[in-house]
């Protein structure tokens, strides 16, 4: 019995041994102390160390993910993670503390602006992008249209691909009697919001399902996860259409529309569009803007933004350092890598505009 | 029941054992921790429903009772009711249950009355795997392979019932989808038969061997054995196998997230697409872009959670009232 007793207290005591371990770990997310390597290049880099979470827009996750793994050849001892999951999930893991940037869409709504009261949120716009119109149409690889039948095919009223409204927009194209099949997205997506946001600036009273990152569309549109999700559900229907972010577009080698801009010209979605609807742009103050449907003959309409969410104040002076670093970097030579996955650069007017803004960054 | 006398000595011992004032440290210690944890399962599940409720309280108060309960949700305009999601999950766990509990009352008879028990061991251990696979797995291969084939089926079954009273508005409809309620469903009772299944062959397992005896003595076939013997002892544990598994399928999430058609629409048409609760929040909450959207997501939780909470504690009830019938039988 005596044994028992000894033997129950060991497993009790290696089990708080064990509770304490771990919470050690969680805890020694500090840098770590005398970094010896030699960094390749950037004056002063080796000095830099610790890490930077962040979470928020899955459309920054490629341009973030290939520029961590560029940062971190620069500065050996920084590590970033960007967690993804969503701007709104971005925007209250900012508020909540949990994050040190976050990525997001859109500027903050109204309805959030009481999570971040009494303290600066610096926006820092870091990549454009366009977004695509994919179709799915066999024998037909050009095709054109305009934002009110995009509005009149996705609230469900232009149900045929011969409908005498896109003909209109098509002569000479050979439009078979098919049924259009709307693919949206089942996830809420900043893709939605930009887009719908397009439709109801371009479209007017055609378009009357509103702006939101989820938007009721008509029951027999088929709905697909995810930006990949919409991609691939394009491919595999005959007759379908959706709109996914250019990348995406891209990468699954799907036939894209041309839309008609505020010019009145149809532009093909590509990345020299977006930065020319971009350059139309005159930021406000705090470097909030909105790409869409800007004027300009080469602008590509449907285009959006993101940007990164930071504390102007932060709790210490490494957290301020790190984040003007990393930021600075997606500012600058960052920038070169988002062609490589077919976004955006900033135009040069914001950019310089949120490379000034890096010194507000203080502790 | 020696080996039990002899690995407890607190038996034995009695309390005029000279070691008996010992006793109580190793027990004292073991109470404290046998409370502590019991107690720390109560308190996680106090303090999640009260931070949900309380930041779901925006969505209740504004909206109010007849706005949680209406059917309109429609995030670009402000409009969050519950119902479509509270109808799909209710829709899709009773297809579930519907499927499920026959196919799992039958694997479960058979394991315990019919095959010999040296072959009953492979079965189980084949139906405990379909358990383990993941249901991101299971929703993936209902997207994947499922929903294409399901797709023709679907129009096939609902253009040739056109007309025909009844079976037309549960499986007829103009806009026929491969991933639809009835494919949520399908997909949950495949989930559901592992715990149904082993939860009731227990249950049947302590059927008193001598009232099995006594009915075939009696001269009744194995049918009439099951039906006259088993039946009646099970009956209780049985239904609470199956409000377990119904639990179970209300909750699940991404399986139902990928293949139900994320359409909030309330309709009899079963091939048409559907929305659940847990589903839509898992979907929406990424880009809940805050105030009311997404403390109605958090609501939704909420609403779930007093659901499922309802639903284990009537299984638990009903299982309990069954084996303390079955002891005094």
């Amino acid at each position: 019995m005596q044994l028992r007793g000894i033997k129950r207290a060991t497993i009790m005591g290696g089990g708080v041994a064990l509770a304490v371990a771990v919470a050690a770990c969680s805890s020694s997310s500090s840098p770590a102390a005398g970094g010896s390597s030699s960094p390749s290049s950037g004056s002063g880099s080796s000095s830099l160390s610790g890490t930077l979470n962040a979470s928020g827009s899955t459309f920054q996750t490629n341009f973030q993910q290939a520029a961590i793994s560029a940062f971190k050849s620069l500065y050996p001892n920084v590590t970033v993670n960007y967690g993804g999951g969503g701007s709104g999930k971005g925007r209250s893991d900012l508020a909540s503390g949990t994050v040190n940037f976050a990525g997001s869409d859109s500027p903050i709504p109204s309805s959030e602006t009481s999570s971040f009261a009494g303290k600066t949120v610096l926006y820092f716009p870091v990549q454009i992008g366009p977004i695509a119109i994919a179709y799915n149409l066999s024998g037909v690889s050009s095709l054109k249209l305009d934002s009110a039948t995009l509005a009149g095919i996705f609230s469900g009223k232009i149900t045929k691909w011969n409908d005498s409204a896109i003909k209109a927009l098509n002569s000479g194209v050979s439009l078979p009697s098919e049924a259009i099949s709307p693919v949206v997205r089942s996830d809420s997506s900043g893709t939605t919001a930009n887009f719908s946001n397009f439709l109801v600036q371009s479209a007017g009273s055609a378009w009357t399902l509103g702006t939101s990152s989820t938007i009721k569309w008509p029951s027999s549109f088929k709905a697909a996860n995810g930006g990949s999700g919409v991609a691939q559900a394009v491919k595999s229907t005959a007759g379908a259409i959706g709109y996914v972010d250019f990348s995406t577009a891209t990468a699954s080698s799907l036939t894209a529309a041309s839309i008609k801009n505020k010019d009145g010209d149809f532009v093909a979605p590509s990345t020299a569009g977006a930065n020319a609807a971009a350059s139309q742009v005159t930021p406000k103050a705090d470097l909030t803007f909105s790409t869409v449907w800007q004027a300009g003959a080469t602008s590509y309409p449907i285009t959006y933004q993101s940007w990164d969410l930071v504390y102007a104040k932060q709790p210490n002076a490494n957290d301020a350092k790190l984040l003007q670093a990393y930021l600075g970097y997606l500012l600058g030579d960052g920038q070169q890598l988002l062609s490589q996955i077919n976004l955006a650069a900033l135009p040069s007017s914001i950019d310089s505009l949120a490379k000034a803004q890096l010194s507000k960054i203080t502790s | 029941m020696s080996t039990a006398t002899q690995a407890d000595p607190a038996n034995t011992a009695g309390s005029a054992s000279p070691l008996a004032h010992r006793r109580p440290l190793g027990d004292r210690g073991f109470a404290i921790l046998a409370a502590a944890s019991g107690l720390l399962v109560l308190v996680i599940l106090l303090m999640i429903a009260i931070s949900t409720s309380q930041q779901a309280t925006d969505w209740f108060s504004t909206a109010g009772l007849s706005g949680v309960f209406s059917t309109n949700w429609d995030t670009a305009t402000n409009k969050f009711g519950a119902l479509p999601f509270l109808y799909g999950t209710a829709i899709t766990s009773l297809i579930a249950i519907i499927i499920a509990v026959p196919v799992s009352l039958g694997i479960a008879l058979l394991l315990t009355e019919v095959v010999p028990r040296r072959w009953a061991r492979p079965i189980v251990l084949l139906i405990d795997l379909l358990a383990v696979v993941p249901s991101v797995v299971w929703g993936l291969w209902g997207i994947i392979v499922l929903v294409p084939k399901l797709q023709t089926v679907y129009t096939d079954i609902a253009s040739g019932l056109t007309g025909i009273p009844v079976l037309s508005t549960f499986f007829g409809g103009q806009s026929v989808s491969g991933a639809s309620f009835f494919t949520a469903g399908l997909i949950l009772a495949i989930m559901i038969i592992p715990i149904v299944t082993s939860l009731s062959r227990e249950v049947i397992a302590t059927v008193p061997a001598i009232d099995k005896e006594g009915a075939y003595a009696l001269g009744a076939t194995r049918w009439e054995m099951i039906r006259g013997a088993v039946w009646p002892h099970s009956q209780g544990g049985v239904v609470g196998a199956v409000l377990l598994g119904l639990g179970r399928a209300m909750g699940e999430t991404i399986a139902a997230a990928l293949v139900i058609g994320s359409s909030p629409e309330i309709t009899s048409h079963l091939f048409a697409t559907g929305y659940s609760m847990p589903s839509v929040i898992a979907n929406q909450f990424g880009e809940a872009t805050g105030g009311e959207f997404r403390s109605a997501l958090i609501g939704l939780g909420v609403l779930l959670f007093a659901l499922t909470i309802i639903i284990n504690l009537s299984a638990r009830g009903i299982v309990e009232r069954s084996a303390r019938r079955a002891k005094g039988a």
